[in-house]
């Protein structure tokens, strides 16, 4: 059996792990065994990351190319959740529109979404347009899909008991599927917005003049391993953040429906 | 079901119809921005028989093939076992946990540029980005196999004092199996989305480099020729894993029941 560990146990083993992960960084650096220019040591980048959020670089500061990057997410997500949330919940009640939707969307799927970016590029250029159209591509079909099954698996029971009452057509949609599949679509929405935001970096890295892919390729093209890896972080905490405020959503919801584990 | 069938193809043809109708017939779609199926048709040709962005279609794909399979191979070989590993040993876990918090919120494609730094545009750098994509989904999955195996299974395998070898290969890889499956397929998937980037970012050859020299030409249909051509091959191999995944789950209905 493994062996439980206490809390106290599991935060110094951790502590451990993570100042291993730290020393052997720094000793990779220290003992030359890695250039300076290849791998810069942890404070470097430290360093490197506090002097870009307010330091221009590429143009814009950090911070300013974080919020480009932010914007056409939101646009690309938000774009993502308005049209392929209702499809999927209609495909769900709707078996005829289900049958003409699945096969076309099926032979989609299998395109990376970073396989749009010539045609992003072709038609709604490099600036914003483009990389939106990329980020839907990475962000729509979990938004889809989640609906789809939220609509699709609603207990029966549920829908049988509404029906006995005489609750109207309408009413049997408002306020019995649609709230039954809430969790499914909040699920599929974060998700969602983790391939958003992958797709967004793949985005910004080969078609973009602003953001934080941008900066990244003009760190990379002036041989700045720090500043790539300050991208890199940059891109972490506000991926982590994303993630966060959407799983709290989720628990949020599900807590008041009584449906938290 | 056969009405389902009936609808899908119906659906298809009409598409490809419309698709004729809007560029070739009606031209209400230009050609700059969207290939009519003529100018696809052309577009294969070019590149299977001609070449097209430094070779034919048959070498780019074997290109962009390989090291998907080099990446994704390196990937499970190092990730299962950590993750079984993790899923076992509560204190490994504590170990490598906050090492893998930090790395795990970054994107694969993010790993990019710094791969291009130190390793160049060659095959190491894209091996090194698949590996990171595929790594994760592998790690994760195969921790939860783990730690979904039935209790009662884990106490009689330690009742009968089952050797630690035996114990891995009879007991948690089985076990864990259906759910290091799932984590296979998210690899997979993960690996080809990975490849293109890189590949577009910067490669010599590759279906990528295809899309991104069709897209500088401002080449429609080369760039729907690359796009296809990358959805049969991410296709083809999750139909393969799928295989692989229905004869080693073969023995396991329930599993395989589950997963439908």
């Amino acid at each position: 059996m493994p062996r439980s560990l206490s809390p106290g146990q599991s935060a110094l083993l951790g502590l451990i792990g993570f100042a291993a992960f730290i020393g052997f960084w720094y000793g990779l650096t220290a003992a030359g065994i890695m250039t300076r220019q290849f791998l810069p040591p942890p404070w470097e980048v430290l360093e490197r990351f506090v002097h870009l959020l307010n330091t221009r670089f590429a143009g814009a500061t950090l911070l300013q190319h974080l919020a480009a990057s932010f914007e056409r997410f939101a646009y690309g997500f938000i774009l993502a959740a308005v049209i392929g949330i209702p499809l999927g919940l209609l495909m769900g009640w709707y078996r005829l529109l289900d049958q003409i939707v699945t096969p076309i969307f099926d032979g989609l799927r299998f395109i990376a979404p970073i396989a749009w970016v010539p045609f992003a590029a072709l038609w709604f250029g490099t600036g914003i347009g483009g990389p939106i159209m990329i980020i839907f591509a990475g962000a729509f079909p979990p938004c889809l899909i989640n609906a789809y099954r939220g609509a699709k698996f609603v207990e029966p029971r549920l829908i049988e008991a509404a029906q006995m009452l005489g609750t109207p057509g309408r009413r049997v949609v408002s306020e019995v599927l649609l709230p039954a599949s809430v969790p499914s679509i909040i699920s599929g929405l974060r998700v969602s917005a983790g391939l958003g935001w992958q797709s967004l970096v793949g985005a910004e890295l080969i078609v973009a003049s602003a953001g934080v892919g941008y900066l990244m390729v003009q760190g990379q093209a002036n041989m700045s391993t720090e500043t790539v890896m300050s991208g890199m972080i940059a891109i972490g905490i506000v991926g982590l953040l994303l993630d966060m405020a959407l799983r709290a959503t989720e628990r949020a919801i599900l807590r008041r429906r009584g449906l938290e584990t | 079901m056969r009405q389902r069938t009936l609808i899908g193809v119906v659906t298809i043809a009409a598409l490809i119809a419309l698709w004729f109708l809007a560029t070739t017939v009606l031209e209400l779609v230009s050609p700059g921005r969207f290939p009519s199926p003529p100018d696809t048709i052309a577009a294969l040709w070019h590149v299977m028989l001609g070449g097209y962005g430094g070779g034919t279609l048959i070498e780019h794909v074997y290109f962009s093939l390989r090291l998907v399979a080099l990446g994704f191979i390196v990937a499970i070989v190092t990730g299962v076992p950590l993750g079984l590993l993790m899923g076992w040993s509560r204190r490994a876990e504590a170990l490598i946990n906050p090492i893998f918090l930090i790395i795990r919120p970054i994107p694969p494609l993010a790993w990019i540029p710094l791969a291009i730094l130190w390793l160049g545009l060659g095959d190491g750098a894209k091996i090194l980005v698949i590996w990171f994509a595929a790594f994760v989904p592998s790690v994760i999955n195969s921790y939860a196999g783990v730690r979904n195996i039935d209790r009662p299974t884990l106490e009689a395998a330690a009742m009968l004092g089952m050797p630690r070898f035996r114990f891995v290969t009879e007991v948690l890889l089985p076990g864990a199996s259906p759910m290091i499956f799932t984590g296979l397929r998210l690899s997979l998937q993960a690996s080809w989305t990975t490849l293109v980037a890189a590949e577009l970012v910067g490669a010599f050859y590759g279906l990528g480099r295809v899309l991104n020299v069709a897209q500088q030409d401002l080449y429609p249909g080369m760039i729907l020729v690359g796009m296809i051509a990358v959805a049969i091959l991410g296709w083809g191999t999750t139909r393969l894993l799928g295989l692989v995944e229905t004869r080693a789950l073969a023995w396991n209905q329930a599993a395989l029941a589950a997963k439908g």
